[in-house]
């Protein structure tokens, strides 16, 4: 495999004493916060918090509830921080450090949810399921960004790519009245708007943070404006449905992730796809190894006589094609519908999550489920009445995104020639 | 390396901040004149404009008294509102510029639409400098400035939805929306098979806590045992984040959702679809949006009160003052109360509208009828209107 630059790379930092300890200091300091807040806020001991296991609320293969006593889950919760936080500071985990952290990290989310749901229910299900739904863009937007920069040309114009092929989608989608051709013209206008992007920082080696922000403010106004003028005065312009969802014969079955992973519309199972086939062809292929060949070491790679502009004008046509279909997905895969700046700055999220899952593409996934989650934790809490203020629980996606830019999961590589135009001397 | 990644991340912050004061400025020469691309025709025409002029008798009686043989235009009169096309808040106080349009020939508008708040506030001031007689911005968060360029322009008067003014020269428009929050409440609260309904708000404000605060009423007036969870999008523009919102609710167990939100409230809506399950429309009549799954909408007639404004301007009438739109004045409520063949009745299923037909609709209008003659009031979240004598708990005595 050639990710063992990168493995290799934070294996060592995570091996680094002063990290351990501190480390070992925030997992016990984890154990101290669930103790504090939740365990010593706890009225009733005898609580219990119910969890639903269905998604369907009347299904007819009904998964029965669990049930979770509030203070023995918590102090179990406590008690393995502490663990792992005594074992983080004596021994250290080494490598393992991360997987440490976000085991605890998990321990103390759960802790809270239960401490929130206690005398109540919530849908375990539901969760994940919101979690998914929330991380198909997400994680579409970071496969963008990673296959852009991954030949070394930097892509912040994925939300304005975004928002084109959501406007796009829905109006071809709507005058052709088929959702595969607006999903596929939704995919076009994205790579229109990269190959603009690619003219600009390949070909006339504009500076490419510059070129971005040019197409993410073109994307906003003209998509602003055909909306205003166009889609919501004329209805008919404005209404192409939605992908139906498909169940999976047989997986759909599956006890609890069947109907959470396997009864999704079209779009998610191509995100799946894209995302299984974008891992293996960029480390397994030697197709990826000339991308990432560019990427790190432009010069290198034309002396060995990889066509540097070529792969890169390619990369960068791919990724418009990403986010085209990521923007589609909020157009003719969820509402059915384009409104002015639907994407909501969910492009930047996903840049966001490409670098934390340190521009690798299943990690890109691990990073949008996290956001997701976050999300859909805001979402669920809201509606279990918590006494935190809603604004704050609208804001955990993005303490989320700040927390793990923040270096606090390790030092993340960028591709070493990302961001540089390339000169043929 | 790190250092890199840290300047990537600046970047991207500063992108985002230069795209959120980007937006408005692509969107600003979006200036609809009045006359000519009409933006609110597509809306209005879900909505035949003979229903209106019933629930309003004084406007048909006041037209050809004071009505001029037109020759130009004697008064102008200005609409800034946000983006138009939310088929929901701007869309009715545009269409009211409409009906003004229809019906009078002597008065001169104009639909200025920006997103921006601030935008607006230089879009109200440009306005009144120009001469205009009438000045209608929108949205609680405008009163001050409003009242501070009403004091700068004596002559020129100016009205707002949704809050109140201090000069003497401006008009609070405001709505009991929790009188009619209270009845889709009741609507919701009789149709519910699982014994638990929903409410999707746009943003946690005062006046979206009154839509909650009225629609819960409602349903605890039925039945105090059912149960009412509430969301908060935190975005009136995002329905991506609102069918989200809504589906955790259908999740939980919630068969109806009441949704509150502008635009945010087309993904519950669509949501509905999806789940098979049913919501109720906001502001606006959305019930044709996904027939068969939006059982009602509740009206917030700004239409008519942009027109009734318009035409006390037109009489000399208009004073300044807070006005209070509620079920008594026919300005807010289910659709059910003011249009005779609802969209649900020919969409929905049998059961339902069998159901909707014989027991929802006397029951609302017998509750609707103790409000108009005070027998009984909807507490309101914000205090405004007084409320001493509420709606009990199980008063239907269901």
């Amino acid at each position: 495999m050639a990710t063992t630059a990168t493995i290799y790379h934070r294996g060592m930092l995570a091996a680094s004493p002063r990290r351990q300890r501190i480390m070992g200091a925030a997992f016990l300091l984890f154990g101290v916060a669930i103790w504090l807040f939740f365990i010593r806020t706890v009225q009733n001991p005898n609580e219990v918090a119910r969890y639903a296991m269905t998604l369907n609320y009347e299904a007819e293969t009904k998964i029965p509830d669990w049930i979770v006593p509030v203070l023995p889950a918590m102090y179990i919760c406590m008690g393995i921080s502490f663990i792992l936080g005594i074992y983080q500071i004596a021994r250290g985990f080494k490598r393992w450090t991360n997987l440490a952290l976000g085991l605890v990290v998990a321990l103390f989310i759960f802790a809270f949810l239960t401490r929130e749901t206690a005398g109540a229910s919530i849908s375990l299900a539901g969760i994940f399921y919101l979690t998914l739904s929330s991380a198909v863009t997400l994680t579409m937007a970071a496969l963008s960004g990673i296959m852009s920069e991954r030949a070394g040309v930097v892509n912040i114009a994925i939300e304005g790519m975004m928002l084109m092929g959501a406007m796009t989608a829905a109006f071809i989608g709507s005058v052709t009245h088929s959702l595969w051709i607006g999903l596929i013209a939704g995919i076009a206008s994205g790579m229109l708007m990269a190959f603009i992007h690619g003219v600009l920082s390949i070909k006339y080696k504009t500076d490419q943070i510059i070129s971005g922000t040019v197409i993410n403010i073109f994307a906003t106004g003209l998509t602003s404006y055909i909306s205003t003028k166009f889609l919501q005065t004329y209805q008919y312009l404005n209404e192409p449905g939605v992908f139906e969802p498909i169940a999976i014969p047989g997986l759909v079955k599956i006890p609890f992730f069947g109907p959470i992973f396997f009864n999704n519309n079209i779009c998610v199972y191509i995100m799946f796809v894209v995302l299984i086939v974008l891992q293996i062809a960029l480390y397994n292929t030697r197709w990826g190894l000339r991308v990432r060949s560019v990427g790190e070491h432009p010069k290198a790679a034309d002396t060995l006589g990889i066509n540097v502009i070529r792969t890169r004008y390619m990369a960068v046509l791919l990724s418009g094609a990403m986010a085209g279909f990521a923007g589609s997905y909020f157009s003719i895969g969820s509402v059915g519908r384009f409104d002015n700046l639907m994407t909501g700055g969910r492009g930047f999220i996903g840049l966001a999550a490409m670098i934390f899952g340190n521009w690798n593409p299943l990690g890109g996934f691990g990073a949008g489920m996290l956001f997701g989650f976050a999300d859909a934790l805001g979402s669920k809490l809201t509606i279990l009445g918590s006494d935190i203020p809603t604004q704050f629980l609208l804001m955990a996606p993005y303490i989320a995104t700040m927390i793990v830019l923040a270096g606090v999961v390790g030092r993340t590589m960028a591709p070493a020639a990302d961001g540089v135009p390339y000169e043929k001397e | 390396m790190f250092r890199h990644t840290m300047v990537k991340l600046f970047v991207v912050l500063l992108a985002l901040t230069m795209l959120a004061s980007c937006a408005p400025a692509a969107v600003a020469p979006t200036t609809a004149p009045a006359g000519g691309t009409n933006p609110t025709s597509a809306p209005a025409a879900s909505e035949p404009t003979a229903v209106t002029m019933n629930v309003l008798p004084t406007a048909a009686a006041a037209e050809p008294t004071s009505a001029p043989a037109a020759t130009g235009k004697k008064f102008k009169v200005a609409l800034v509102i946000g983006l138009l096309g939310d088929k929901s808040f701007n869309d009715s106080a545009a269409r009211g510029i409409q009906f003004v349009n229809d019906k009078f020939s002597d008065v001169e508008t104009k639909i200025i639409e920006n997103q921006d708040v601030g935008e607006q506030q230089l879009a109200a001031r440009a306005m009144a400098q120009q001469g205009f007689d009438l000045v209608i911005t929108i949205g609680y968060g405008s009163a001050d400035w409003t009242d501070q360029i009403a004091s700068e322009f004596p002559d020129t008067h100016f009205a707002i939805i949704d809050a109140e003014l201090k000069q003497p020269n401006g008009t609070g428009l405001t709505f009991k929306e929790h009188e009619g929050s209270f009845t889709v409440g009741m609507i919701a609260a009789m149709l519910t098979t699982t014994k638990k309904v929903g409410y999707v708000g746009g943003m946690d404000v005062p006046l979206l806590r009154r839509f909650e605060t009225g629609y819960i009423e409602g349903v605890k007036y039925v039945d105090p045992t059912i149960e009412v969870v509430s969301g908060w999008v935190g975005d009136f523009n995002d329905p991506n984040k609102g069918k989200e919102l809504a589906l955790t609710q259908y999740t939980e167990g919630v068969d109806i959702i009441y949704a509150a939100a502008g635009k945010s409230g087309e993904g519950v809506l669509q949501a509905s679809k999806e789940k098979n399950l049913f919501s109720i429309g906001v502001d606006s009549d959305q019930d044709y949006m996904q027939p068969g799954h939006v059982i009602t909408s509740m009206l917030k007639r700004v239409d008519l009160a942009v027109y009734e404004t318009v035409r006390e301007l037109r009489d000399g009438t208009l004073k300044g003052g807070t006005q209070s739109f509620g079920l008594k004045e026919g300005m807010v409520g289910s659709t059910f109360l003011y249009n005779e063949t609802p969209v649900f009745f020919d969409s929905g299923p049998a059961e339902m509208v069998t159901k909707i037909k014989s027991d929802v609709l006397p029951a609302l209008t017998a509750a609707t009828d103790k409000i108009k003659n005070g027998e009984m009031c909807v507490d309101d979240f914000m205090k405004v209107f007084p409320c001493t004598n509420p709606a009990p708990e199980g008063g239907m005595g269901k």
